[in-house]
């Protein structure tokens, strides 16, 4: 594993009872790459990631972020040393603002998670809340600030999703497929959203919608009933017939 | 009004004018009253903000009554040290049963909190010597501070009175606190708040013990207060009762299981005068709240203020949920 290796993967696997689900995937993510996974449904893709957040435990491998063995770390240590993912399904906390779930990461992030004797407000807590409205700015969405989140559209939500990924900074941003279940529009707001990312953020991105990983990917790996089954630039694995059998065979979008 | 000390300061002044206006007996509801309402007020920790349904609060309650009650028996009727002692008994209980606790949820939460309650009652009901068995403790000795003498009703009130507010302000500073919206993160979304970076189990296990403490004041309160303690008041129906207060009041605010607690107490009270089968009216009150207000007293007021006040349907805005 080399310094600038931000994920170490080696051969990991997962199994559940006699099933595997993956199978000895290895890969090493460099600092500020962006690595496309597409695979078929069931090909393992979510499960990966539950296992390099820490969702999960792998059955088999390891894994280094930098230089340090994460393999056994919980999920909420991964997060907090900045291992973060955005979820398939909406996960927010519905019944609050959108402010009270950002500041919920910021104040995270500035190690105020066990301050119980100061109430929080804008006034006793003046960075954090002037950092909050400064990401809500700058991500265009201000004018939900006081929102309940129950109350945003589907899309809207999924926005919410990638401003709570990207808040706090992390090394590594997991999204899992950011764009599942919204209309062409919301699809496009947020493939915009995607390439105004920082470029030396390191991204890894699940998508169903191959010109969306095309477009913003370095590297894709092609996962396909558990195992890694190509690996390579876009360009290359757009071309792959194996790529091409398996999408056309599986009946999924073949528009590559 | 809208400030929040002006609020504490009209709500104190006004309680404490109480035993001028009030009858021994009123005066003496209304201390029943703020000491279950400081028992419903800790329970909601858990299930109002932590969504940590507990069924076995009581515990706690009875540690609290029973370690204030043994201790101005036999070594001292000092407020410090009873009250001090029941504090340390109920926290150390909470340390204990909060490990296991902490490790499940939902359901299983809720039996397991049930069952460790029932050990806590079992073993008073059995422990004749230390606990008088199933008579209870009586004659148990006036709070005392120095030389003074907690000797009537009128100077009880204003113990509970005191212990009543600084026990309201130190938790509604602590659910309002960042690490008291991590609790609330927790209810809403447990594994989100875990992929922030948060331990939650370190957040759920606080919150328990810091519940548990202030069930053991209500404890030692309701100890000073009554001079007898009974297992009954560690039966499982006591948390029970708590937890319709919480409920009813309105969960996961701060007047919720103050409001709750005096509609239950007040109810009791009334009801049980005039007929015998007052569980079967709490009952009706409680099917009442859970199936038309399931947001409690509190939320009725809500939605009532806003009715008043015009609102724009668009978007509902938050209000803040401590009031």
């Amino acid at each position: 594993m080399s310094m600038d290796n931000i994920l170490t993967i080696s051969s990991v696997g997962k199994s559940f009872g006699g099933l595997h689900i993956l199978k000895d995937i290895s890969l090493e993510v460099k600092k500020g790459e962006r690595i496309g996974i597409i695979g078929p449904n069931g090909a393992g893709k979510t499960t990966f990631f539950n296992l390099l957040t820490g969702d999960l435990a792998p059955s088999t491998g390891e894994i280094y972020h930098y230089e340090e063995n994460i393999t056994k770390q919980p999920n909420y240590k991964r997060a907090r040393n900045g291992i973060v993912r955005t979820f398939q399904k909406n996960n927010l906390l519905n019944e609050l603002t959108v402010l009270d779930n950002l500041l919920l990461v910021l104040q995270r992030k500035r190690g105020l998670g066990r301050v119980w004797y100061k109430p929080r407000g804008a006034r006793k807590y003046p960075g954090l809340y002037e950092e909050a409205d400064e990401l809500m700015n700058k991500w265009g969405l201000y004018h939900q600030r006081d929102i309940v989140v129950k109350n945003l559209s589907y899309g809207e939500q999924r926005q919410i999703e990638i401003l709570l990924g990207v808040a706090t900074e992390p090394s590594i941003l997991l999204l899992d497929e950011p764009t599942a279940g919204m209309s062409q529009s919301e699809t496009d707001y947020i493939v915009d959203l995607l390439h105004k990312l920082p470029r030396d953020l390191t991204l890894m991105i699940i998508e169903h919608d191959l010109d969306i990983v095309f477009g913003l990917s370095d590297r894709m790996v092609v996962l396909y009933d558990g195992g890694v089954l190509v690996e390579g630039r876009p360009e290359q694995v757009r071309m792959d017939k194996r790529v091409n059998e398996i999408y056309i065979g599986s009946g999924d979008e073949a528009t590559c | 009004m809208r400030n929040t000390y002006v609020q504490f300061l009209v709500s104190f002044v006004a309680l404490a004018a109480a035993p001028f206006v009030l009858s021994l007996f009123h005066l003496n509801l209304l201390s029943e009253i703020l000491i279950l309402a400081i028992f419903a007020l800790s329970l909601n920790v858990l299930v109002g903000f932590t969504g940590l349904v507990s069924l076995g609060h009581a515990a706690f309650f009875g540690v609290g009554a029973y370690t204030a009650a043994v201790v101005a028996q036999n070594v001292s009727a000092d407020m410090f040290v009873t009250l001090g002692l029941a504090v340390a008994g109920s926290f150390l209980l909470a340390a204990v049963i909060g490990m296991f606790c902490i490790k499940v949820s939902g359901f299983y939460f809720l039996m397991l909190t049930l069952a460790f309650s029932q050990m806590i009652y079992s073993f008073i009901h059995q422990s004749t010597n230390l606990t008088g068995g199933s008579n209870g403790l009586s004659g148990i000795p006036r709070p005392e501070m120095g030389s003074f003498i907690f000797g009537n009703p009128v100077l009880i009130f204003y113990l509970v009175l005191a212990v009543f507010f600084v026990s309201y302000a130190v938790l509604r500073m602590i659910v309002k606190s960042p690490y008291g919206q991590v609790l609330v993160g927790i209810r809403e979304n447990e594994t989100r708040v875990k992929s922030m970076g948060y331990n939650t189990g370190f957040y759920k296990y606080s919150a328990f013990i810091l519940a548990g403490i202030f069930g053991g004041v209500s404890g030692a309160l309701y100890t000073y207060f009554n001079g007898f303690i009974a297992p009954s008041d560690v039966y499982w129906t006591m948390s029970g009762t708590a937890l319709i207060m919480v409920l009813v009041g309105g969960a996961g605010t701060m007047l919720g299981p103050v409001l709750g607690a005096a509609l239950i107490v007040v109810l009791e009270t009334i009801v049980s005068s005039y007929v015998d089968q007052w569980m079967l009216v709490l009952g009706l009150v409680f099917i009442t709240f859970v199936v038309f207000f399931p947001k409690g007293i509190v939320g009725i007021g809500q939605s009532l203020y806003k009715n008043a006040v015009k609102k724009k349907p668009v978007y509902e805005k938050k209000k803040s949920r401590a009031a």
